[in-house]
């Protein structure tokens, strides 16, 4: 009995964005199109992080005051709004990497006829990443020029805050992707539900890791939102430390592990 | 001699113990209408997924368009087209928009799709849906635009899975005119089906699969001459009829007999003869008729079973 | 002696939530339970360290009927759209369900109670967390349960009423971002309404979420006035009676075609 046949695996390192390869911009190019009628849909996403931010940055923010930050006062909204920044970066790559993913792999078969064209399943990953980082960067880029008018971006780092954003993105669209695949039915989306209302509300967003228990702080430092939650704010308040790295690190190796397992996976499902 | 379009040559499939296609030999030459013939579940879907570079092969050789689709899958996807037994349209975008956004998964310039999709649309005959999205069309209309969608790449050969299942008898001549034509123009087609008549319609040569074997290959009216006699005689019998002892008995009138549920094939060369002989020796049955010999009852011959089961 | 139509729905509806029990009890129990101890005790002790109290209240108090007010409308919201649709246009489960002696009205009554029915379970829940963190200082506390279901069955009310009758779910997200999001976030929820710059206060006053989130507050602290209580359900039972108005009808208008 002989050795089943198959295509020899590409390399795993291709990281989205860098456009050494065409086809995976052609999934782009086909939301880009399916958006076009519904752009109103797509722009509004940004309208989230903002109202949080009116409400509990400036609303909450007058009851709470100032806070002590790495050595320096800051009103609680300059706090808050970093956070909501990487919050933003998770869900508007979430969007399109979870659920709307599942409906065209399983409902529409949009990725069968797709892989019909000589395109593989790692452009279909590497494409619908691409595309759920440039819709997390246009809603990280709207709310980060929404703090820079509120004056709340108050280092020159805070430039660096935008990849930041999309390097968040990549975490969540890569882990998310690739957990779609192991999605039976829409009652398994409960599942997403229930990782990420425990990450936005516990992951130093709305309150310094501080005021957690302490064995409770142990484990939100190895959660996956809290790496980019200190990013953003270390970035945008200017408090530089070299571990900054270690969470970038942590948030790019999410990204590629998604990636490579999704990337098999949907060569499984589709093309056994 | 001119290199065939696909050739395989035991070409396997297996999902861990289940045998899909089990070590099949066949060749398909370009601008032949070539037909997988069979029930469903005879393997006719697997070998058109291998021949189509989305699903890898478990053994045997396979070259399409004389590359391995192990090795040169996107190539080989790059210059066929194919319709699937199941529509799979984008759904979120407009006619117009789902011929653009293909033919850009074959990287080919926007102009060139612009005309080409235009040129398809009227070929298809859905130009005036064209700003249409997908979920309001009728069934048949979905199927010419998923041909239309296939042609985009102007492919060497089209491979249709089960291309008019599920269409009503007019969208499946409307649909069979338009392969015709793309027959002559040169395209080659392979299709898979379970319907005789359309394999006998569109197919220069066919093979019969059967529980993922092919049972018999030719142009359909050598397999019907070389395997069934010229005419059949169709001997209706009431319900309570036991058709085995009634096929015994007509036995005489013809070379060979089929029983089946509710009726008798007689198998025959001249059938009027057939028939009035067994009226005038008093056979009793609800009716009788005679017809052509189709490649349903080659079928049956070689596997004792109906396609449509 | 046989069940009335409205019940038999209810029983219908109850079947389909045991299938799905997971993520109901989730976002019913769980949710709410992270979110009181996230903002009530988290970035509630921020809030004591600052102010100290809000309208007289220590934050968690303050927040508690808000959030189980909150979080009654994201149910009856999430509740009262795509399902709706679903029922008539995907699912098509509605046409299954009046093509028995259940008319349409009846349906639409079923599923707005049913929703009210499972938003009062929900605030059940919520109040015994709520109150094992001790953000229940009054006895009057349980009569929050009828608050969120008064305001959970205005917005199921209205938004079923409106769901019915659409062809596409493009609209809902829409109204999830511009219209329950700011409901959510700026309905004397998280912070009092009288910090809305003077311009806006009117407009949070309209909101159903407020009175609701008003109502259950003076059940859960036990402070209230009367005439206050009064305006809060009249203005919750007026939503329930302009979204039945509109519901019946449109429940008829698109089942009976």
């Amino acid at each position: 009995m002989s050795a089943p046949v198959r295509t020899a695996p590409r390399p795993v390192l291709a990281l989205p964005l860098i456009g050494w390869r065409r086809r995976p911009w052609r999934l782009v190019e086909r939301n880009v199109l399916a958006y076009r009628r519904i752009w109103y849909i797509f722009l509004s996403g940004f309208l989230e992080p903002l109202l949080f931010l009116l409400s509990i940055g400036i609303g909450v923010g007058k009851l709470v005051g100032d806070l002590n930050v790495g050595g320096h006062l800051v009103p609680y909204r300059s706090f808050v709004a970093p956070g909501l920044l990487a919050i933003a970066a998770m869900t508007g790559s979430l969007l399109d990497t979870t659920f709307n993913f599942f409906v065209k792999m399983k409902y529409s078969h949009t990725y069968d006829a797709v892989l019909a064209s000589p395109l593989s399943p790692r452009d279909v990953a590497v494409g619908e990443i691409t595309w759920a980082l440039i819709r997390g960067a246009t809603y990280s880029g709207a709310f980060l020029l929404t703090m820079l008018a509120f004056g709340d971006l108050r280092s020159a780092w805070s430039i660096v805050a935008l990849p930041g954003a999309v390097l968040i993105g990549f975490g969540f669209a890569g882990v998310g992707l690739a957990a779609t695949t192991y999605m039976r039915s829409f009652v398994d989306f409960d599942y997403v539900n229930m990782a990420m209302i425990p990450l936005f509300l516990f992951s130093a967003t709305f309150f310094p890791l501080s005021r957690y228990p302490a064995g409770l702080q142990a484990v939100i430092r190895f959660t996956p939102l809290y790496q980019g939650v200190v990013l953003e704010r270390s970035l945008v308040l200017g408090d530089l430390h070299w571990t900054l790295l270690i969470h970038a690190a942590y948030l790019l190796a999410m990204g590629l592990l998604g990636l490579r397992v999704a990337s098999k996976r949907i060569g499984l499902l589709l093309q056994p | 001699m001119t290199m065939p379009v696909v050739a395989a040559r035991s070409l396997t499939k297996r999902f861990g113990a289940f045998v899909a296609v089990d070590g099949i030999d066949f060749e398909i030459a370009p601008g032949e209408a070539f037909g997988f013939l069979g029930p469903n579940g005879a393997g006719k879907t697997s070998t058109m997924r291998m021949i189509g570079c989305v699903s890898p092969r478990t053994s045997g050789e396979l070259r399409v368009l004389g590359l391995d689709p192990a090795e040169s899958g996107a190539d080989i996807r790059g210059r066929i087209g194919v319709v699937p037994q199941e529509d799979n349209l984008d759904t979120e975008l407009t006619v117009w928009d789902n011929l653009m956004i293909y033919g850009r998964y074959f990287d080919l310039p926007r102009a060139d799709i612009r005309e080409r999709a235009a040129e398809l649309l009227e070929f298809v005959q859905l130009s005036d849906r064209r700003d249409s999205k997908v979920d309001p069309l009728s069934g048949g209309m979905k199927r010419r635009l998923t041909i239309a969608r296939s042609l985009i790449n102007r492919p060497e050969a089209l491979l249709l899975d089960e291309p008019t299942t599920g269409l009503d008898p007019q969208a499946r001549h409307l649909l069979w005119d338009r392969l015709y034509q793309l027959k002559r123009s040169g395209v080659t087609l392979v299709l898979t089906t379970h319907y005789m008549d359309e394999a006998e319609q569109l197919c220069d040569r066919l093979v019969i699969m059967d529980n993922a074997k092919i049972v018999a290959e030719g142009p359909p009216r050598k397999l019907i001459a070389d395997s069934v006699t010229r005419e059949v005689v169709e001997v209706r019998l009431p319900l309570d009829a036991d058709t085995a002892f009634e096929a015994a008995r007509l036995k005489r009138f013809g070379d060979r007999t089929e029983p089946l549920a509710d009726r008798v094939l007689v198998y025959t060369d001249d059938g009027d003869a057939t028939m009035h002989a067994a009226v005038d020796e008093g056979f009793g049955a609800d009716s009788m008729f005679v017809r052509r010999a189709s490649l349903e009852d080659v079928f049956l011959i070689l596997t004792g079973r109906t396609l449509e089961d | 002696m046989s069940t009335p139509p409205v019940v038999r729905v209810v029983e219908r509806e109850a079947l389909v939530y045991a299938r799905l029990w997971r993520g109901l009890a989730f976002s019913t129990f769980v949710q709410p339970a992270l979110y009181l101890a996230a903002m009530g005790l988290g970035l509630g002790g921020l809030v004591k360290a600052h102010t100290g109290s809000v309208a007289g209240l220590s934050y968690l108090d303050f927040i508690a009927p808000g959030l189980l007010c909150a979080s009654a409308t994201q149910l009856a919201a999430g509740e009262s759209m795509w399902p709706v649709l679903g029922g008539v246009k995907w699912m098509r489960q509605f046409h299954g369900v009046v093509a028995t002696p259940i008319g349409p009205g009846e349906l639409y009554s079923g599923f707005v109670l049913w929703t009210a029915i499972r938003s009062m379970l929900g605030a059940i829940a919520f109040l015994v967390v709520a109150a094992i963190l001790g953000a229940v200082p009054s006895a009057w506390g349980i009569l929050a349960v009828p608050a969120a279901g008064l305001c959970s069955a205005a917005f199921c009310a209205v938004l079923a009423a409106y769901s019915i009758r659409l062809d596409s779910d493009l609209s809902f997200p829409m109204i999830m971002r511009l219209g329950i999001l700011p409901l959510f976030l700026f309905s004397g929820t998280f912070f009092p309404i009288n910090q809305l710059p003077s311009g806006l206060r009117p407009f949070a006053a309209l909101s159903p979420l407020w009175h609701g989130v008003e109502l259950a507050r003076a059940a859960t602290t036990g402070q209230f006035h009367a005439g206050a209580i009064a305006t809060h359900i009249a203005v919750l039972v007026g939503c329930i009676a302009v979204g039945a108005y509109f519901g019946v009808r449109n429940f008829a208008w698109r089942l009976s075609s």
